[in-house]
């Protein structure tokens, strides 16, 4: 590959054809967003109180367990794609963008899967007395 | 980014005169990642301390509900209101709408306003329920 100007050295390569795949999964992502954090806003606003036996009487209930789990997966996964982009606009040095986006990956994914956790545990065992 | 450091780049930040534009894209960046960090960690701190029982759970309240804890929690309510509001806007810009100079301002400003709102009556719904 040449080392001259930047388009010198794309030009011809043509497009990877996934470049839209990020911005989609944004997208969609967001719109789930939307919706399930609404609905959790609202029903915690209408829970007849916060605390630990309304909170988990709520979530052991299957209708609630499962979108709260969806939530989980679209928050998760939206702001994985989101701070990508701000650590790929900031962070310049190679290496260091690499390991930012690492630890990213470890984050979304180990944040998701401990809420999950969480709502499983409250489904599947209830109330601990 | 592999870029050719001896070419010149034009002052794109610094010869910009501040519109709203600006403003509400540079807070959908910052309120995202707020929400992405203090947000999601706050949310799975909440969910672990009900998986973990009424001792975590009464942890989690007593930090929530300190005066802190309701700055922080009216912080994120506003920033998750913040940037629905300003991703609601960029679902119309992406159907290519909205560019108008006098519109797209317009628009800007009213992100602003309508998420405070929503905050403001978010909480004044929550505080008159609780006194």
């Amino acid at each position: 590959m040449g080392t001259g100007t930047g388009i010198g050295r794309v030009r011809g390569l043509g497009s990877a054809r996934h470049g839209a795949h990020h911005w989609l999964a944004q997208r969609y992502t967001a719109v789930g967003n939307l919706l399930l954090v609404l609905w959790l806003l609202f029903s915690l606003i209408s829970l007849p109180g916060l605390d630990y036996d309304s909170v988990v009487g709520w979530i052991a209930n299957p209708l609630v367990a499962v979108p709260l789990m969806l939530m989980l997966v679209s928050i998760f996964w939206h702001l994985r794609l989101g701070m990508q982009v701000m650590l790929e606009d900031y962070v310049h040095d190679k290496g260091l963008n690499f390991l930012c986006i690492l630890l990213l990956n470890f984050y979304a994914i180990g944040g998701a899967a401990a809420g999950i956790f969480a709502i499983a545990k409250i489904a599947f065992t209830g109330i601990v007395k | 980014m592999a870029r050719t450091t001896s070419r010149p780049l034009s002052p794109h930040l610094t010869i910009w005169k501040w519109g709203p534009h600006m403003a509400v894209s540079i807070m959908h960046r910052v309120t995202g990642n707020g929400l992405a960090t203090v947000g999601a960690l706050g949310l799975v701190w909440w969910l672990m301390a009900a998986a973990m029982g009424p001792e975590a759970y009464a942890t989690f309240v007593t930090c929530a509900t300190s005066p802190i804890g309701y700055l922080v929690m009216i912080g994120l309510s506003w920033f998750f209101f913040q940037h629905m509001v300003s991703g609601l806007r960029h679902f119309v810009l992406d159907m290519g709408a909205g560019y108008e100079l006098k519109t797209n301002k317009s628009w800007s400003l009213a992100t602003f306003v309508i998420s405070a709102l929503i905050t403001i009556l978010f909480w004044l719904y929550i505080f008159g329920k609780a006194f």
